[in-house]
């Protein structure tokens, strides 16, 4: 292990070590590599599909690694986020509510056949947004029951709430507040419109580039956002909330603003994923929002080192890959050949458990980890030890 | 008019009551310390006046202003801040990250200036700058904790502890620069479990017992008590 700690290290240094420009120049580089990456695929391919799977994933783990990894709240009901990202999008973005507006339609910025359906059809970056907000509200309301608590009790309430927004979801279609379904139950609500982006021509299932180039946008405005909490004022409140909260209460950290705003900021890009996820698959299936999946992106920054962002994107990408790629692909035909008969994916979950605790064995601290933890994890300095009166000497 | 004024101050952790019935008056420019065994509800005194654990009922006034249901970081912007029990420094940031959250809720230019004073009374911690907190010993992570409770420049600091855990003649230390604070124009209120140093430096005491005010008077006086000798001093 210690070959691959150095390894890290020695990337990270001769990272540091490299001229600001020289570092910008590289940026740009990566950038245009993964920008011109789908050229050189088939446009409706395996490969194009599972990147931007996984570019999504990276935009719902991001989201999850402020609230645990930024903020140290362990959310357990995550999926909450992505079922009302999904639905933002089957409310403003399919006929679901075809009677709206006596059959005719409401839309806005919408055009070609999409502006003629009934039921009401918002632009896909409206739609975005309008998920961003709605789950920034939710979190914050999921958020506010959890103050009083810590620790295992947060995972507790959150796990609860996750259950019910999926419960809710596919019971919602006789649930009828003012003479509209909340949702359309099992049935699923089908199809979403397909994006309508400008520079971005035909989003369909023979040409996933677009696809791939929205999910990349996601993930770098992600990327974006986390980079600038973490090192803002706001970033390192949470840090000080997470090491030790009455310490950060004592210093004047209010602790109330500081938890809901990670809760928010959190929700507001499960819920932006969520949505992107809905209109790729083409619909929202209330029998997808399971406590699984919150497990599912839990492990994702848990394998790349909570608190993170480059870890966390990893995780994202690894976990996603052996879900849609190496699981069902590569080594679909691995019980076969030991004389087994049963389908590997069902076994998914045991593989990332399993592979969750190589890791806690060989690597705790994450693929790629955060610095504090590093220390906390390799160097013995944890976390509120200082309740004990400790020895002396200066 | 006194700096802070406490009057009838009845505090629960849940249904079991920690105050029961603190009064106590800390003066501008006074140094005053609480004296009580374990349980006394020393700490919990200190912990209603800075909001984290607010009283269920009587009035605390700060500079006049009522602050019994004021939320912690309201406090802390009203110039009273606390250097909790057990140090509780942020052990996996830095000693400068540390003390730049003490200054969490300033954005004044003078952030810089206390900074400097802060390592002017404790150099180790200027030389330990970029060390994390969690590496350092006790002693200099108590200093750590006083530290960045002025980073809040607080016109009221309230200790709680200092010298716990601390050999003897680190404790002289502490209490030197608890002093120097002082002369510099904080007010200082301190509770102590083992209160030699604490009457040393401190011009009036309170005696708590079982969450009530048993005895107050002046440093001096508490010290010749041969009651309190018995059960605080180790005479």
């Amino acid at each position: 292990m210690t070959a691959i700690r150095d390894f890290f290290r020695s990337i990270g240094d001769a990272w540091d070590g490299l001229h600001p420009n020289v570092r910008r120049a590289i940026g740009v580089a990566v950038l245009v590599f993964f920008i011109v990456l789908p050229f050189f695929f088939t446009a409706g391919g395996t490969f194009i599909d599972n990147a931007t799977r996984a570019l999504a994933y990276a935009v719902m783990a991001l989201g999850l690694n402020v609230v645990v990894g930024f903020a140290g709240l362990l959310d357990l009901g995550y999926v909450a986020f992505y079922a009302l990202g999904a639905f933002t999008i089957g409310w403003f973005g399919s006929s679901f509510y075809a009677q709206v507006n006596h059959g005719k339609g409401l839309h806005i910025g919408v055009t070609g056949v999409t502006g003629q359906l009934p039921g009401i059809h918002f632009n896909f970056l409206l739609v975005l947004v309008a998920a961003v907000i709605v789950c920034a509200i939710f979190g914050v309301l999921i958020g506010l029951p959890t103050l009083r608590l810590r620790g295992d009790y947060i995972a507790i309430v959150t796990l609860a709430f996750g259950e019910i927004i999926g419960r809710v979801a596919i019971n919602g279609d006789s649930l009828k507040p003012f003479g509209y379904a909340v949702t359309a139950g099992r049935q699923g609500i089908t199809p979403i419109d397909s994006p309508d982006l400008p520079g971005l021509a035909s989003f369909g299932p023979l040409d996933l580039r677009p696809w791939y180039w929205t999910a990349l946008g996601m993930a770098l405005l992600s990327l974006f956002v986390s980079f600038r909490l973490r090192d803002s004022r706001l970033g390192r409140a949470w840090i000080a909330v997470r090491e030790d909260e009455v310490a950060a209460a004592s210093m004047g950290v209010p602790l109330v603003r500081t938890k809901l705003l990670a809760y928010a900021t959190g929700a507001g890009l499960g819920g932006m994923a969520g949505a992107f996820f809905a209109a790729y698959f083409n619909t929202v299936n209330a029998d997808q929002f399971e406590f699984s999946f919150s497990i599912f992106i839990l492990a994702m920054i848990i394998l790349g080192g909570l608190g993170s962002i480059w870890g966390v994107v990893a995780g994202a990408i690894v976990l996603s890959y052996i879900n849609t790629y190496f699981i069902p692909n590569t080594f679909k035909s691995l019980p076969h050949h030991i004389g087994l008969n049963f389908d590997l994916t069902d076994l998914s979950f045991g593989i990332f458990g399993f592979l969750l605790v190589i890791m806690m064995v060989l690597r705790p601290q994450g693929l790629i980890p955060e610095r504090r933890r590093k220390l906390e994890l390799t160097e013995g300095v944890g976390a509120g030890d200082s309740e004990m009166p400790i020895e002396v000497s200066v | 008019m006194a700096l802070l004024e406490v009057q009838d101050l009845h505090t629960y952790y849940g249904n079991i009551a920690a105050l029961k019935g603190i009064s106590l008056e800390v003066n501008e420019g006074e140094v005053v310390t609480l004296i009580g065994s374990n349980g006394a509800g020393k700490s919990t005194t200190l912990r209603s006046i800075s909001g984290l654990t607010p009283p269920r009922e009587g009035t605390i006034k700060f500079d006049g202003k009522e602050i019994g249901e004021t939320a912690p970081q309201e406090i802390v912007r009203l110039g009273i801040s606390q250097a909790p029990e057990g140090r509780r420094c942020f052990s996996r940031m830095s000693v400068r990250e540390n003390l730049e959250l003490g200054a969490y809720l300033r954005r004044d230019e003078r952030i810089r200036d206390d900074l400097d004073r802060v390592y002017d009374l404790f150099p180790r911690l200027k030389e330990r700058e970029k060390q994390k907190a969690g590496t350092m010993s006790g002693g200099e992570q108590q200093m750590l904790a006083i530290g960045r409770a002025l980073m809040s420049n607080p016109r009221l600091l309230l200790l709680d502890e200092p010298a716990m855990g601390l050999a003897p003649v680190l404790v002289e230390r502490i209490y030197e620069t608890i002093a120097e604070i002082n002369r510099q124009g904080t007010t200082i209120l301190l509770v102590e479990q083992n209160a030699n140093f604490a009457l040393d430096v401190s011009k009036r005491g309170y005696v708590l017992e079982t969450g009530t005010v048993a005895l107050t008077d002046e440093s001096s006086a508490l010290r010749q008590n041969p009651e309190v000798q018995k059960a605080y001093l180790g005479a």
